[in-house]
């Protein structure tokens, strides 16, 4: 029986959809069955940054109006041995769908898959509602800025009103060196307010913005910064206690013994 | 009816009659007191309208046999119509300064929001976002970084205290203040607000004794 992780943040374009990509790459990288579920109907971005929006033939909606079976609408992503991903429709809005097909549809991937990961739209209307209902455990992700630890805060607290407990938090876009001069909300202070336990922290990386748009997510990298954080969450769900990498992007020979020596 | 101390003592208010009744002293004196006021010295009640009639016990707590007695007592004079037999129990009265105090914990996050009539003293985190308001005081153990507003009802005698306070804002009564602009104001341990002549004014907590003798305000 598999595990429904949501990936949600309330405020837009702080990183779900890549957060759910690479999260779920990384899984599947890791020998895991995934499913990655698009929830944002209307706004699907997930296919695009999976590379995948030219194989898709049917979604979400068609499987909840019966157009299809459940397995005709599931995208392998033939890059891995066991991801797919289950597209929103385009063409519908969020209204099309209610909470209970989502979590109808939920249901029945969980006796197939070991993780299925749930991409949240932003806001906290229906959209998140239809996201949440069918999810185990969540994750919240929030930039280091005011407005959306705001938001990551408000959407915490649906959360537990929607009986989701103890969420995970990943901080992303995280800027070492804007953090050390104090122009940008430090990691603890960000958890400080959320009070939550912290999954990872995912520095700022172009690299992310350039596999994004070649539909690769940045986990397929290994030479990225972005992509060694997305691993290391991917290993901390399986359990495995990875300590947070170091920021500081000083390589330097000493810097490595240390890594290596595992105080780094 | 010498100068003994009144067994009963007849009070009359908006609702109609108070009878309050001496908690020390034994049944039969009280009823035997009872009758003869109603029926020797307190004539003029019985003669009109209807009255309501509401009976304080005390700390007395009747058994049923004895709150029957009464009711046939009052209840014979045509007009006097008994509304309500109350006592208050020693144990209760007890209690309800504890009582009167909520206790609570969990966060209170952005969005959600938290009110009691009675003083709070919440153990936890009140988020950017979030409200925390009694018409007694607020005492935060935790960081207060949201919205407070204590005495909401206009009680200007509230303060709230908090163990990291860094507010939005804060309201006593009818009186908003809100934190100073600087991005640099870093909060402070320990600290309450209160209402000076409508102003508004934080101390730390250790000086709480000089504007508030006694700890507790309701």
């Amino acid at each position: 029986m598999g595990e429904a992780i949501v990936v949600t943040s309330g405020k837009g374009g702080v990183g779900k959809t890549t957060s759910s990509a690479n999260i779920g790459t990384a899984l599947a990288i890791l020998g895991k069955k995934v499913c990655l579920v698009d929830t944002d109907i209307g706004l699907r971005n997930l296919d695009v940054v999976m590379g995948l929006e030219n194989r898709i033939i049917y979604d979400l909606v068609d499987v909840i109006e019966e157009n299809c079976r459940l397995a005709q609408a599931l995208v392998k992503d033939k890059r891995f041995e066991e991801l797919y991903f289950l597209p929103a429709a385009q063409t519908k809005d969020k209204d099309a769908v209610q909470p209970e097909d989502i979590k109808k549809i939920i249901e029945s991937l969980k006796p197939d898959f070991d993780y299925i990961i749930i991409d949240c739209p932003a806001g906290i209307e229906g959209g998140f509602r239809n996201a949440v209902a069918g999810a185990d455990r969540a994750i919240v992700v929030s930039t280091p800025e005011i407005s959306s630890v705001r938001d990551a805060d408000r959407v915490i607290g649906l959360l537990e009103g929607a009986n989701i407990k103890n969420p995970k938090l990943i901080i992303n876009r995280v800027r070492p060196n804007m953090m050390k001069s104090g122009d940008m909300m430090d990691i603890d202070e960000v958890c400080a307010i959320l009070a939550i336990d912290l999954l990872g922290v995912v520095p700022d990386d172009q690299q992310v913005i350039k596999s994004g748009n070649i539909g690769e997510p940045t986990v397929m990298n290994p030479t990225s910064n972005a992509a060694v954080a997305y691993r290391n969450i991917a290993r901390r769900i399986l359990g495995d206690s990875v300590p947070l990498m170091n920021l500081d992007g000083k390589k330097g020979v000493f810097n490595k013994l240390k890594k290596i020596m595992g105080i780094g | 009816m010498t100068a003994t101390k009144e067994h009963v003592t007849i009070k009359g208010n908006k609702d109609g009659l108070v009878f309050l009744f001496n908690d020390h002293c034994e049944f039969p004196d009280l009823l035997s007191e009872l009758q003869y006021k109603l029926e020797k010295s307190h004539q003029q009640i019985l003669s009109g309208p209807t009255i309501d009639v509401h009976i304080k016990l005390g700390e007395r707590e009747l058994d049923v046999q004895q709150e029957e007695e009464i009711k046939k007592l009052v209840g014979h004079h045509g007009n006097l119509l008994i509304q309500s037999i109350e006592s208050t129990p020693k144990e209760q009265i007890e209690k309800n300064i504890h009582q009167d105090l909520k206790i609570m914990n969990g966060i209170v996050r952005s969005g959600q929001s938290i009110h009691e009539d009675a003083p709070i003293l919440f153990m936890g985190d009140v988020n950017p976002g979030g409200m925390i308001s009694s018409n007694g005081d607020i005492y935060v153990m935790g960081a207060l970084r949201g919205l407070a507003h204590a005495g909401k009802n206009g009680n200007k005698d509230a303060i709230i205290a908090a163990s990291y306070m860094r507010p939005t804002q804060l309201r006593i009564a009818n009186i908003v203040s809100r934190s100073p602009d600087e991005s640099a104001n870093e909060g402070a341990y320990m600290e309450f607000a209160y209402l000076d002549e409508d102003h508004m004014q934080v101390g730390k907590i250790s000086e709480l004794h000089k504007v508030r003798p006694v700890a507790l305000q309701f």
